[in-house]
């Protein structure tokens, strides 16, 4: 594999404050990142960067090793790119010249622009709209049209920026599913930018945090989403435990971190009397009733605490315990039923030490 | 009463008749207009475009220029060009004063604030991201104008109305650097005025009900566009 | 934003090339199809004139006969005889045909023109409501008639416009001792034709050179109630404009035109214009004759 785009000493500035700052970013052919961040992270300003449709302060963007000179026409370029945005911009005219615009844009004979749209407004299921005006589409159907209109140029490099935030929750999950088997199915390279997580899950092979302009942290969504390398970080994509302490041994690469009166293990070496973020992902966490025997799990960690609160959510159930600090653990609802949990029961929670994810030392 | 009705009758005859004098001054009226109209096209459409889309040095002025220039009295635009082409002014050199040329100067004086104006509006009220969009999927910038060209056309047809419609009924100003000549650069409305003061009422009212028309067919023509480009439900 | 302006640079150009396409179509139709005039120089020449020669229909009987003859292009302007002066004198016409001696003369002093001749004549004359409400027909000349109406102050609409009529009607007021002045006096500003119908629809009175009223006559509610009084001779002369005023004027073809106008064949068109649709002809041709011999 070798790199689409790449990105060195990226500057954007707006109003003299930088909103975008890059030192480096590599896109891969045929891979699919997904860029993830709140709002106002500057992710859709790296997306229009990588559109080519701004210019940054400094830095180089370089397309398949060649330098973008920002003095020349890059036209050639943009050929080569196809952008899906949030809101479908449709024109006044039917569903196939809108799915059309970019393949008339580069003057592609009419028999091969009728291949390729009928081709994939088929695959997006909207064929049997290319006769209808696009603006009496409903919001899905434009979003369809919109990839369809994307898809149809055959990009080097696709970029989706939210392309689901604007859409009703069925439109979008079938669209969602639709895409997929797409974008397995024709490999494109696709930057996808979003603020859903689940979204960067299903999408990305690989995943770009980004907050305050910069990159946080870029991994396999399982790097991601299990270890991430910050407390911002982790607030973003959902651990829901962070809890700080300090060392209070450290020994055989294992640390006992003393929170809040409490003994918890992980997996790390650091000096004693350290101060340490450490990250639980509620499913990690494992609830037994007070009064179980002998621990059936390798958990090295056992707290004892107090449920405060059960939720349920979906299958399974949000259970937020006081173990002197809150801790929350993702049960199945199985497990829900069995330990017939109810606010103020006394339980154990018990984690194992790999679990411990931990981030780093607080300053 | 009886005036508008013998008004009516005489301008069916003329009509029918196809009257020499009568034709040349409904050819010279659209001709005049016409390119009037059209020559404004190219310069208020970019005008407008230039002014919706970008923030340049001079933008306020500009647009209160135009502002301005929408509303300005036909008669005064006459008396600048009339000052302007006269013999002993700066253009005399061009000896057009008194030719349908000079009509067509002054018409796209009024037309054009009125054409840069509408256009100004046609364009700002696309959406923004129209633009990105289709920078977005491989339009060079010429072709990014165009299609917003066409998504503003219905507004823009009516920029093309409205001029139309200003400079087709002026009198003011094609009087006064027109002449009214007969034959060269008499005009309907012009030729109305004439006939008024020569006590012909009835050609007057006939001429009258012929612009009437003409701006009538024309409107028609072009309502009938903007009907079709609308979506269908 | 480049392409913006670019966009701007072909419209310029497209403009440049309309103009260009408008003004040679525009000349070519205005081409009469005979031989060009025999000088060299400009083929256009503007005559400066009033309303009164136009309104009637007499310059498009007697123009294009000029025009097919000489090959000249006239461009008649119909303006009061006081702008008409007034654009000459800047050279913005290259001949004149007016009517308010006067103010001819002290043009001709000014040397602003070359040549001034005879041309026609007709007469102004009161008109006003059938019924002549401040009884002025019998008054024994104009002023007189003029004194009366100020008296009863009723309604005089004058033309207010610098034109030779209105001159004219100033010089009699002169005459009477009268600085006009109050509601009953009203200025219409307009051309005679629209004067006079201002001035039935208010039922006032006005003075009136006679070839407007006649070709008006039928939809007017006014009857003639003094005239023939000599001061109330409407005369007209053609004037040559000097081009020595300005380098832009046609000497040649103002010289052509002046020549017509007194031509032969010209003045007898001229004496028989209007009869067939008056029964009497509008103007009385004068070419020749002294100013003096008309009194």
């Amino acid at each position: 594999m070798s790199a689409m785009f790449e990105v060195r000493d990226l500057r954007v500035l707006y109003g003299g404050h930088p909103v975008v700052e890059i030192p480096r970013l590599t896109i891969e052919e045929e891979e699919v990142l997904a860029i993830i961040g709140p709002n106002g992270s500057g992710k859709s300003t790296l997306l229009r960067v990588l559109a080519l449709l701004e210019k940054p302060a400094e830095g180089q963007v370089c397309f398949k090793g060649q330098p973008i000179n920002y003095k020349r026409s890059l036209l050639p370029y943009r050929r080569r790119l196809a952008l899906v945005m949030q809101h479908p911009i449709l024109r006044n005219t039917s569903t196939f010249e809108n799915a059309a615009t970019g393949l008339r844009f580069r003057h592609l004979p009419e028999r091969e622009v009728k291949r390729r749209v009928s081709n994939w407004l088929n695959k997006l299921g909207i064929a049997h709209l290319d006769k209808r005006n696009a603006h009496t589409l409903s919001g899905g159907e434009s979003q369809r049209a919109c990839l369809a209109r994307a898809l149809s140029l055959e990009p080097d490099l696709l970029l989706l920026d939210e392309p689901f935030a604007a859409l009703d929750e069925p439109s979008r999950v079938s669209l969602i599913d639709d895409l997929q088997n797409i974008l397995n199915e024709v490999s494109v390279t696709t930057v996808f930018v979003t603020h859903d997580r689940s979204e960067a899950l299903i999408f990305g092979k690989k995943v770009a945090v980004m907050m305050g302009g910069r990159i946080q942290q870029l991994g396999t969504p399982e790097e991601v989403f299990s270890k991430p390398s910050n407390e911002a970080v982790a607030a973003f994509v959902g651990a829901d435990n962070i809890i700080s302490g300090l060392v209070s041994k450290a020994q055989n690469g294992l640390v006992s971190v003393d929170a809040h009166e409490r003994e918890i293990v992980a997996i790390g070496s650091y000096a004693v009397g350290e101060r340490l973020v450490l990250c639980i992902r509620p499913e990690d966490v494992v609830i037994e009733p007070y009064s179980s025997a002998a621990p059936i799990t390798s958990a090295r960690n056992k707290l004892k605490g107090r449920v405060v609160r059960c939720t349920p959510l979906g299958p399974q159930y949000r259970v937020v315990l006081d173990c002197d600090f809150p801790l929350v653990s993702l049960i199945s609802k199985q497990s829900f039923q069995e330990l017939s949990l109810v606010e103020r029961a006394e339980v154990i929670a018990s984690f194992k030490a790999s679990g411990v994810h931990i981030i780093g030392k607080r300053v | 009463m009886d005036l508008i009705i013998d008004g009516i009758v005489q301008a069916f005859w003329l009509v029918v008749r196809g009257d020499p004098d009568v034709m040349r001054v409904i050819y010279l009226s659209l001709l005049v207009s016409g390119s009037a109209t059209l020559i404004s096209l190219f310069i208020g459409v970019p005008l407008g475009t230039l002014m919706a889309l970008s923030r340049f040095r001079g933008r306020g002025f500009t647009l209160s220029l135009v502002n301005t220039g929408m509303g300005m009295p036909p008669v005064v635009v006459g008396l600048v060009v009339s000052i302007l082409l006269w013999r002993s002014g700066p253009l005399g050199l061009l000896h057009i004063m008194y030719t349908p040329a000079a009509m067509v100067v002054a018409q796209v004086i009024i037309a054009s604030p009125i054409v840069t104006g509408i256009s100004m509006a046609a364009i700002a009220q696309l959406d923004p991201r129209l633009r990105m969009q289709m920078l977005g999927l491989g339009a060079s910038r010429w072709q990014m104008l165009w299609v917003l060209f066409q998504e503003a056309r219905l507004p823009l047809l009516t920029a093309l109305m409205a001029g139309f419609g200003g400079v087709i009924s002026e009198v003011g100003a094609v009087m006064m650097v027109g002449g009214n000549i007969k034959g060269q650069t008499r005009v309907l409305t012009t030729a109305t005025v004439l006939e008024t003061g020569r006590g012909e009422f009835g050609i007057a009212i006939a001429l009258g009900i012929i612009l009437l028309l003409l701006a009538y067919l024309v409107n028609l023509t072009l309502t009938h566009l903007q009907q079709q480009g609308r979506p269908q439900q | 934003m480049r392409t913006i302006v670019r966009l701007f640079i072909l419209g310029g150009m497209l403009v440049l090339a309309l103009s260009t396409i408008g003004c040679a179509s525009g000349s070519k139709q205005d081409t009469p199809p005979p031989s060009g005039p025999k000088e060299t120089g400009s083929k256009e020449v503007i005559l400066a004139t009033t309303t009164s020669t136009y309104d009637t229909g007499l310059l498009d009987m007697l123009l294009p006969e000029f025009q097919s003859k000489t090959g000249y292009l006239v461009k008649p302007i119909a303006v009061g005889t006081g702008h008409a002066l007034a654009m000459a004198a800047r050279g913005e016409a290259d001949v004149l045909l007016v009517h308010a001696p006067e103010d001819e003369e002290e043009f001709m002093r000014a040397g602003n023109g070359l040549d001034r001749r005879l041309v026609m004549h007709n007469d102004f004359f009161l008109v006003g409501p059938p019924d002549d409400p401040a009884n002025i027909k019998g008054s024994r000349n104009a002023a007189e008639a003029l004194a009366k109406v100020e008296q009863a102050r009723a309604i005089f609409i004058s033309r207010g416009d610098d034109s030779g009529t209105h001159k004219k009607e100033k010089e009699v007021w002169v005459k009477s001792g009268i600085k006009p002045s109050g509601a009953w006096y009203q200025e219409s500003g307009q051309g005679m034709g629209e004067t006079l119908i201002i001035t039935s629809e208010k039922r006032g009175y006005t003075l009136t050179d006679r070839g407007t009223y006649l070709a008006l006559k039928k939809s007017l509610n006014l009857a003639v109630l003094l005239e023939k009084d000599p001061i109330l001779l409407n005369i007209y002369h053609v004037i040559q404009v000097n081009p020595a005023k300005s380098p832009a004027v046609n000497s040649a073809g103002g010289k052509a035109l002046a020549e017509y106008m007194v031509a032969k064949e010209t003045q007898e068109l001229i004496g028989s214009f209007g009869v067939d649709k008056y029964g009497e002809p509008l103007f009385t041709p004068d070419a020749g004759k002294n100013e003096n011999e008309l009194k």
